[in-house]
């Protein structure tokens, strides 16, 4: 079998992939290098003046207690909002996993949720948790919660992964259904006949099947929770109250554009997209090579 | 130890389709029983349900004495070796084979002893800590078959398990396979669409077709007394030559049979000489040699007859209407082309009614 393409003429493969190059060159690697630069720069409050300062941004920043607050924050949330989602997604992928009536609606109704943008996610659940206009909220104070995420911080991010995690559960429970039935069925009928019960025949055979499925939507979760809440978080809290749903892309935003500190928020990007870089890596390194069995 | 009974089982699906249509089969204790029949004949469904991974929608499924129909698959007491072998893929050898007894809760120690029995007797000891992806096709054959052996049931369902070897690890498998249950001596019921596979391996043997039973019995009874044209056809291979009794040159030659019913006259191949003489009683046809198979032993001769004849029911390995196979042993053989004359004695005659359900003795 011939896996290379033969070229006549040598200009011909580069000309072929130069549109790809440019795109990626113009909005993913020039954004990247000016933010790589503006995180060395330190511009004055009015943007008259601006000089070269080495890494001064970065020593501010680890120097800023409400840096590393922020740093433990997203990662709490990110691990609030992967693990609730991650397992109320496996939850309702088991169920719909059955040979029910109806499984395709059920599914489809299911996979929905991941075509609402994240802002409006955001205004969604706001609507049914304000303090003061959510049908939810009301149900609440009858029970005896004084909910009020406007001013509560622990509250606030408790909507916040509620409604991250919610909207993330779609795109889990798509790749744990497929997961799922790619399980030989075989394999669960003979640990049946094994005389394992449903509940240990999911921990013992089904779950660690499915072991490299959430590894890797752990790695996603986690990458979507760091980024991809942002929407959410604008809409609902931004970021408040106080700074309790403060995570690093949203202090990236309030920093740089609200704060008018470029620099600090360009050193910020710069941090950020280390991490996104580490994660990919490990995506790489173990989802690749399917590690558990 | 233990009887296996089915009565009257039937097997409807929800949109009304009957897979199986009332089988009654009674597999003795320490039995081998066989289901073949050609795919889709619901032997596979018919298993299934024995091992209750189906549901059976009629009739009794008896074990041991006990009517395990609304019985989980857990508590039946059985084993079953899978087509595709349904290791469990994260688990050693080892644990594939503990597996069931730990769910039965046996102390471990126990469990050991049995484990590396079982590996003792399939010769697995060197690969117990072995990933069933680090084992070949046999290998892992072999871990199926431990994994049923060491929980020591009642009953051993295999489902065509020897379906994805290659030929000559079938046949070493075959072997393997009915010296453990001559040895062990556990009841067995086992599925295969290879007659061959049917006839070496079974005590008993079931032949379906289209969710029916066409005939239960010792294999070489069956092979002598097939009860239907299905069966003659489906059992021996190559397969028996199924013609219409209906031309003068078969229908003169059977008059002093009791023929007057029988439409369907069948010979099978190996019953076939090649001689002038016609015997008394018997059927000679005259043929035109179109092919020979030469295999070493014995030879195949494909001989078209000169009358055009009807067509005779029989689905599967069957032949062009008209034309005969003919085994003979040894390699010498006629030219393409000759014209010869094969003949077959009386008792080697079969016939049938002319729907082909119904065996009429000569």
């Amino acid at each position: 079998m011939q896996k290379q393409a033969i070229f006549q003429s040598k200009l011909l493969p580069y000309a072929l992939v130069a549109p790809q190059l440019a795109i990626v060159l113009i909005f993913f690697y020039w954004p990247a290098l000016q933010a790589v630069i503006q995180s060395f720069l330190l511009q004055d409050a009015f943007g008259l003046s601006t000089s070269f300062v080495w890494f001064e941004n970065y020593i501010d920043l680890f120097k800023e207690p409400a840096y590393f607050e922020a740093i433990l924050r997203t990662f709490f949330f990110s691990f609030a909002i992967a693990v609730s989602s991650l397992s109320f997604a496996l939850l309702l992928a088991v169920m719909a996993d059955k040979p029910l009536r109806g499984s395709m609606l059920y599914r489809t109704l299911l996979i929905w949720p991941y075509a609402v943008a994240p802002p409006v996610v955001g205004v969604l659940w706001i609507f049914m948790l304000h303090p003061s206009l959510g049908v939810l909220s009301r149900y609440l104070r009858a029970l005896g919660v004084d909910w009020n995420p406007l001013l509560d911080g622990n509250q606030a991010a408790t909507l916040i992964i509620l409604a991250a995690a919610w909207k993330q559960i779609s795109y889990n429970f798509l790749f744990f259904l497929a997961g799922l039935q790619s399980i030989p069925r075989s394999v669960l009928e003979a640990a049946a006949i094994d005389g394992a019960r449903p509940m240990r025949r999911f921990w013992t055979v089904t779950f660690p099947l499915l072991s490299p499925t959430i590894f890797f939507l752990l790695v996603v979760n986690i990458v979507y929770a760091f980024f991809d809440t942002f929407g959410i978080i604008d809409t609902m809290t931004r970021g408040g109250p106080g700074k309790s749903t403060e995570t690093l892309v949203y202090k990236v935003y309030t920093d740089g554009l609200l704060g008018g500190n470029l620099g600090s928020s360009a050193a910020q990007s710069v941090i950020l997209m280390f991490m996104v870089i580490v994660l990919t890596g490990i995506q790489f390194r173990f989802v690749e090579r399917k590690v558990t069995y | 130890m233990a009887n296996v009974t089915l009565r009257n089982v039937r097997k409807t699906y929800p949109g009304g389709f009957e897979a199986i249509k009332g089988v009654d089969v009674d597999v003795g204790d320490g039995q081998f029983c066989v289901l073949v029949g050609p795919s889709g004949c619901g032997k596979s469904t018919l298993l299934r349900m024995v091992a209750g991974l189906e549901t059976v929608t009629g009739g009794e499924i008896d074990i041991g004495g006990r009517i395990v129909n609304g019985i989980e698959p857990a508590d039946r007491d059985i084993a079953m070796v899978f087509q595709n072998y349904a290791l469990y893929p994260h688990m050693s050898v080892y644990n594939n084979m503990a597996y069931g007894l730990r769910n039965r809760g046996m102390a471990e120690a126990d469990i050991k002893t049995r484990v590396d029995e079982a590996a003792r007797i399939l010769e697995l000891t060197s690969m117990l800590e072995r990933k069933p992806r680090q084992l070949s096709g046999g290998q892992r054959q072999r871990v199926a078959m431990g994994r049923a052996i060491v929980r020591q049931p009642k009953v051993f369902l295999f489902d065509e398990p020897l379906s994805n070897l290659d030929a000559k690890l079938r046949i070493a498998m075959r072997v393997e396979i009915r010296k453990l249950q001559r040895r062990l001596n556990t009841t067995s019921i086992y599925v295969t669409h290879d007659q061959l596979e049917a006839m070496t391996l079974a005590d008993i043997l079931v032949v379906m077709n289209g969710g029916q039973v066409e005939q239960v019995g010792n294999p070489l009874a069956i092979y002598e007394k097939p009860a239907t044209t299905f069966v003659a056809s489906f059992i021996g291979a190559p397969p028996m030559n199924l013609m219409s009794t209906r031309p003068e040159e078969i229908r003169s030659q059977l008059a002093g049979n009791a023929a007057a019913d029988a439409g369907i006259l069948g010979i099978r191949p190996e019953d076939f000489v090649i001689t002038d003489q016609t015997p008394d009683g018997g059927v000679a046809l005259p043929l035109t040699v179109e092919a020979i198979e030469r295999v070493g032993a014995e030879t195949f001769v494909y001989g078209s007859r000169e009358q055009e004849e009807q067509r005779v029911a029989a689905t599967p390995g069957e032949l062009p209407p008209g034309e005969i196979i003919v085994r003979i042993p040894g390699t010498e053989a006629p030219a393409i082309g000759a014209k010869i004359r094969v003949a077959a004695v009386r008792q080697k005659l079969h016939l049938f009614s002319s729907d082909g359900r119904t065996r009429i003795e000569v």
